[in-house]
């Protein structure tokens, strides 16, 4: 046996010389730090929900019908009466929202740690457009179920756009192909989500890899492994930090996919709407442009920007300030690098002012994502009584947008004029576990 | 406390047990809340799922469809023979691969109720157990709906009371003042006690919970199997790692 796999590797060997070694320059010879700590699982686990994403997608579109009169039902037929359909669907819709999990914890690992800071500035931009082009997946998808959260949710989403002055009108009809989401807002989203969007984020995650494999990975202490001393057991001329990445990353990641797995498992299998954070009730609805359900809001993952669309005030005759402030919110996320001048990476050895900076941007982002899901509309008037909802609530949701952007000002402030107390970075990784 | 928040903290304590394997006896819905009734529905209960089955068959498909319900799915999932649903819950003459269809017209439905009665495949779905045992249970005279009847959870529904006979007929106390129920009292009994009502509508809950996703049976039960494949796995996978990094110092 061992035999006829060596006459075949031999076979593709003499045809095609170059596979073994970028076989090699990728895995077997990609030399990471011996110190990922747990925050490293997130880019693995992220490729692993994106190839879920994919074979379960290819699945679902077997049986899916796009068009306005049958998307709704086709989605029960799936559920009901395709073999496994339900499992496959739960995976999805499951592999969606994880998706967004790993992402957002694998972007927060970057901010922890500076992986964004030189050399890997592309690394990060790259980072920055899957997660565009993620989001825009993950809203068409959203759209095709045809349930009444789908229609609303598309309608919201699309009229934004109908706020930018002169154009605003025309283009939420160019992209909706009608005056209201319908069957062509359908079939094209259908086309974005299965074809478009997936061919764009397969190409972008390899660019993100390549990038990253040209100057190497970060690590929870930010040393440069490539500029410590040279030679481990494998080969002189590497860095005596790193360990090539097949067989200790691909072993160790296995266990990581263990732990994510049985998490994911546990949601198919036992909460798949997740008590309507996953699959939301309102969708168990055919949409209805006539009826309006009670509260129209995005899926979690999109919250902390809804948030921020619905918490600037229009002013100067027109709404697109919060618009802009939802691009800008995520637009300024991609000069980041360019905001942060300070010199040392890992949060370790950071001055306290960035540890708490860092803690406040992530109390921030949850404090919107709880106005853009509506959890500060139940919670204030049960914890504080009869007060005025809309003050409060424009109060509290407008400090948060203050406290995210103001995480950036501060960053670049705190950097610039040198007022970060650093503690000195040692030359060589610390720990490993 | 609405349905999304509390249904979070039952998520991360039923996380937390599920881990020790008692995933499988974790009753869905099993709290109230914004004030309706814990329906306690069980899709898991068969013998209930039977008797909800035949409330539905008998007092609400002259009205309602379950478009999405196969007779031969239903009848397999409950454990019924196809002789025993042709003969007992079929009343419209369908095949028995057809879905529950009512046989109500629905032009006619509308011009009788106002609006044609909604199909309630995925009613559970959409508003939870809860809501519609809660609704079941709180119908009251009310002398100056069109219908004679209204709803404390569905103000001015369009549906008249087609339980009645079981519960008996109801009326409301107002608060003090305003046109607004503050509690419902049994002034009329009817062939049920209380608590048979109460598990009359809870069975009939449980059934359309099933309805609305009847993969629910096959998930939870495969699902046991999954996790602790998984767990295995993963065991497997942690000693395979330590092994291989044995020599990382």
């Amino acid at each position: 046996m061992a035999n006829v796999f060596t006459n075949i590797g031999e076979w593709v060997n003499e045809r095609a010389p170059g596979m073994m070694p970028m076989y090699r320059k990728h895995m077997t010879e990609y030399y990471a730090p011996k110190n990922f700590n747990l925050w490293y699982y997130f880019g693995s686990l992220a490729m692993l929900v994106l190839v879920n994403q994919i074979v379960t997608g290819i699945f679902l579109t077997m049986n899916y019908n796009p068009s306005a009169a049958g998307a709704f039902d086709s989605v029960q037929y799936i559920m009901r009466d395709v073999e496994w359909g339900w499992l496959i669907r739960y995976m999805h819709s499951t592999g969606a929202s994880l998706f967004f999990v790993v992402v957002f914890l694998h972007m927060f690992r970057g901010l922890m740690y500076g992986s964004y800071k030189k050399p890997r500035e592309l690394v990060w931009l790259l980072g920055m457009l899957i997660f565009l082009a993620l989001m825009a997946e993950a809203f068409m998808g959203y759209v095709l179920p045809w349930g009444n959260m789908s229609f609303w949710g598309a309608k919201v989403i699309i009229s934004l756009f109908g706020t930018i002055p002169y154009i605003g009108n025309t283009l939420v009809e160019w992209i909706m192909g009608d005056f209201l989401p319908g069957d062509a807002t359908l079939n094209r989203f259908f086309a974005l989500h299965v074809i478009a969007l997936p061919l764009v984020l397969l190409l972008l995650v390899v660019l993100h890899l390549a990038a990253l494999h040209e100057v190497g990975s970060n690590n929870p202490d930010g040393v440069e492994i490539k500029k410590g001393p040279k030679g481990n057991r494998w080969d002189a001329l590497k860095p005596a930090d790193g360990i090539p990445f097949h067989p200790y990353y691909t072993v160790k990641d296995i266990v990581g996919v263990g732990f994510f797995l049985l998490i994911a498992a546990f949601i198919i299998f036992f909460a798949p709407s997740l008590g309507g954070w996953f699959l939301e009730h309102d969708n168990a609805i055919r949409a209805n442009n006539l009826v309006t359900p009670a509260e129209i809001k995005p899926v979690w993952y999109f919250t902390p920007f809804y948030a921020i669309v619905r918490m600037v005030p229009s002013f100067l005759g027109t709404a697109v300030w919060g618009v802009l402030a939802m691009f800008g919110a995520i637009a300024v996320l991609f000069v980041v690098p360019w905001i942060d001048r300070g010199k040392v990476k890992s949060i370790r050895y950071r001055g306290t002012g960035y540890k708490v900076a860092l803690g406040v941007f992530v109390l921030a982002f949850f404090g919107l994502g709880a106005v853009g899901a509506g959890i500060t509309a139940e919670v204030i008037p049960e914890w504080f009584g009869n007060v005025d909802l809309t003050t409060w609530e424009n109060l509290f949701g407008r400090l948060m947008t203050l406290l995210y952007f103001g995480f950036f000002v501060f960053l670049w402030a705190y950097t610039y004029f040198g007022w970060e107390k650093t503690k000195p970075v040692p030359d060589r990784v610390t720990t490993h576990d | 406390m609405t349905k999304r928040l509390t249904t979070m903290k039952h998520f991360l304590a039923s996380f937390a047990l599920a881990l020790g394997l008692l995933a499988g006896t974790m009753p869905a819905h099993a709290e109230g809340d914004g004030g309706l009734m814990k329906s306690g529905a069980d899709v898991r209960d068969q013998a209930s799922l039977q008797r909800g089955a035949k409330l539905f068959f008998n007092y609400c498909v002259g009205c309602h469809s379950l478009k999405y319900m196969r007779y031969s799915r239903m009848a397999q999932d409950l454990g019924l023979t196809e002789q025993e649903v042709m003969q007992n819950l079929n009343f419209t003459g369908a095949k028995f691969g057809d879905p529950v269809i009512s046989h109500m017209p629905e032009a006619a439905a509308a011009t009788w109720f106002g609006k044609s009665p909604p199909d309630l495949s995925l009613e559970v779905e959409a508003r939870g157990a809860d809501w519609v045992y809660t609704y079941l249970n709180s119908f009251y005279l009310d002398p100056h709906s069109p219908i004679g009847w209204n709803n404390t959870v569905l103000p001015n529904a369009a549906m008249p009371f087609p339980l009645w006979e079981l519960q008996g007929m109801q009326t409301a106390e107002m608060k003090a003042g305003s046109a607004v129920p503050e509690k419902l009292v049994l002034s009329h009994p009817g062939t049920m006690t209380p608590a048979e009502y109460q598990q009359a509508t809870r069975d009939l809950t449980s059934f359309l919970q099933y309805v609305s996703e009847p993969a629910a049976l096959q998930r939870r039960r495969y699902g046991v199997w999954v996790l602790l494949f998984l767990a295995f796995f993963t065991f497997l996978a942690y000693l395979l790692k330590r092994e291989f990094w044995k020599d990382v110092h």
